[in-house]
C-alpha cells in the first residue's frame, strides 16, 4: 500500500472484499494541450502514454484521463508546490489546473473477490484494466475513476454526493459475495 | 448491449459509458445573422432520419469524455465503425466490404 492510501478508514470488511475510505489528499485536474514536457519537468511526473496510463514520483500521482486531461494527486501539505510549479509555466504554456480536493473522496476496495464486487455496478470488463493503470468509468450510473493497484486492490474515486449511495452499494455487494463464500 | 469502438481510448466497451449525441457532420452556420429563418430552421431542426447507414455522434462520458463520430446501421444497430471528431466522413463503399473494427 502506497503512501497516498496510508492509514484508511476501514468502512467493512468480509471474507470476499475490505472497504476502505482513503485519508483527504490533493486532487487536480489537469487540462494541458501541446507540448508535455514542460509540464512534466515541472511536475516530475511522465504524462504520456495511453489513455489509463499512470505516473508517480514521491506522494505524486497521475493518471492520464482523455489526450488533454489528467488527474493528479498527493499529500495535502504537496498542494502549494504543484500549483506553484504550474503557475510558473502558465505564461509560456497556457493550461488549466483546478483543485478538486473537496470534490471526491477515495473508497479503497482490496480483497480477493475485489475485482468481481466491482462488477455490480460497472460494466466494463475489469480484466482489462491491468494492475497499475487505471480508467475513468461508471458505476452504477455515477462517473468514478478506477485506479487498479494491484491484482486484488482497487481505488476508486467519486464525487461526494454519490459516496453514500455508492458505498452502500459496495457494502451490499462485499456482504453478498462473503454470504456465498460461506 | 451494444459494445462501441471509441476512437480517442482505442478500447471497445460497453454502451453505458456512452451518450449519443445527434447526427453528425452538420454544421453551424459561420454567420448565423446572415442566414435565412427557413436555413437556420432547418440546422436547428431538420435531420435526415436514415432507415439504414447513419453518420451519428456519440460521446464516451463516462470515459475520455470526447465526442466523436460513427456509422451505425439503424435497421441492424451494427457499428460500421467509429472515427475522430473533424475527420471526413469515411468510404461508405470500403467499410461495408471490409467488416468494422468499430464496434460490435
Ligand atoms: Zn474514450
Amino acid at each position: 500500500m502506497n503512501a497516498l492510501t496510508s492509514l484508511p478508514t476501514a468502512i467493512l470488511e468480509t471474507s470476499a472484499a475490505r472497504i476502505l475510505l482513503a485519508k483527504p489528499k490533493a486532487r487536480f485536474s489537469l487540462r494541458a494541450r501541446g507540448d508535455l514536457a514542460p509540464f512534466e519537468a515541472a511536475l516530475g511526473l511522465s504524462l504520456g502514454g495511453p489513455l489509463g496510463t499512470r505516473a508517480s514520483t514521491g506522494s505524486r500521482e497521475t493518471i492520464r484521463l482523455a489526450p488533454d486531461e489528467w488527474m493528479l494527486h498527493s499529500t495535502p501539505s504537496d498542494a502549494a508546490a504543484i500549483e506553484g510549479a504550474c503557475a510558473a509555466l502558465y505564461d509560456a504554456h497556457p493550461h488549466s489546473l483546478v483543485s478538486v480536493s473537496a470534490r471526491e473522496v477515495t473508497v479503497v476496495i482490496e480483497g480477493p473477490r475485489a475485482a468481481e464486487l466491482l462488477t455490480i455496478g460497472c460494466p466494463r470488463d475489469i480484466a482489462k484494466i491491468e494492475p497499475g493503470s487505471g480508467r475513468r468509468t461508471v458505476f452504477d450510473g455515477v462517473t468514478v475513476i478506477l485506479w487498479r493497484d494491484a491484482e486484488d486492490s482497487f481505488r476508486m474515486d467519486v464525487w461526494n454526493s454519490f459516496a453514500p449511495h455508492l458505498i452502500d452499494l459496495l457494502k451490499i455487494g462485499a456482504r453478498e459475495l462473503a454470504a456465498e463464500v460461506a | 448491449m451494444l459494445l462501441i469502438h471509441c476512437p480517442y481510448c482505442n478500447e471497445t466497451l460497453p454502451e453505458l459509458e456512452y451518450a449519443y449525441a445527434g447526427e453528425a457532420h452538420i454544421a453551424r452556420p459561420a454567420n448565423p445573422s446572415e442566414v435565412s429563418d427557413e436555413e437556420w430552421a432547418e440546422f436547428l431542426f431538420m435531420r435526415s432520419n436514415v432507415k439504414g447507414i447513419h453518420y451519428e455522434r456519440w460521446r464516451h462520458l463516462h470515459g475520455c469524455g470526447r465526442f466523436f463520430n460513427a456509422v451505425r446501421d439503424t435497421v441492424s444497430d451494427k457499428f460500421l465503425t467509429t472515427y475522430e471528431a473533424g475527420a471526413p466522413r469515411p468510404d461508405l463503399d470500403t467499410l461495408v466490404n471490409t467488416p468494422a473494427e468499430g464496434g460490435k
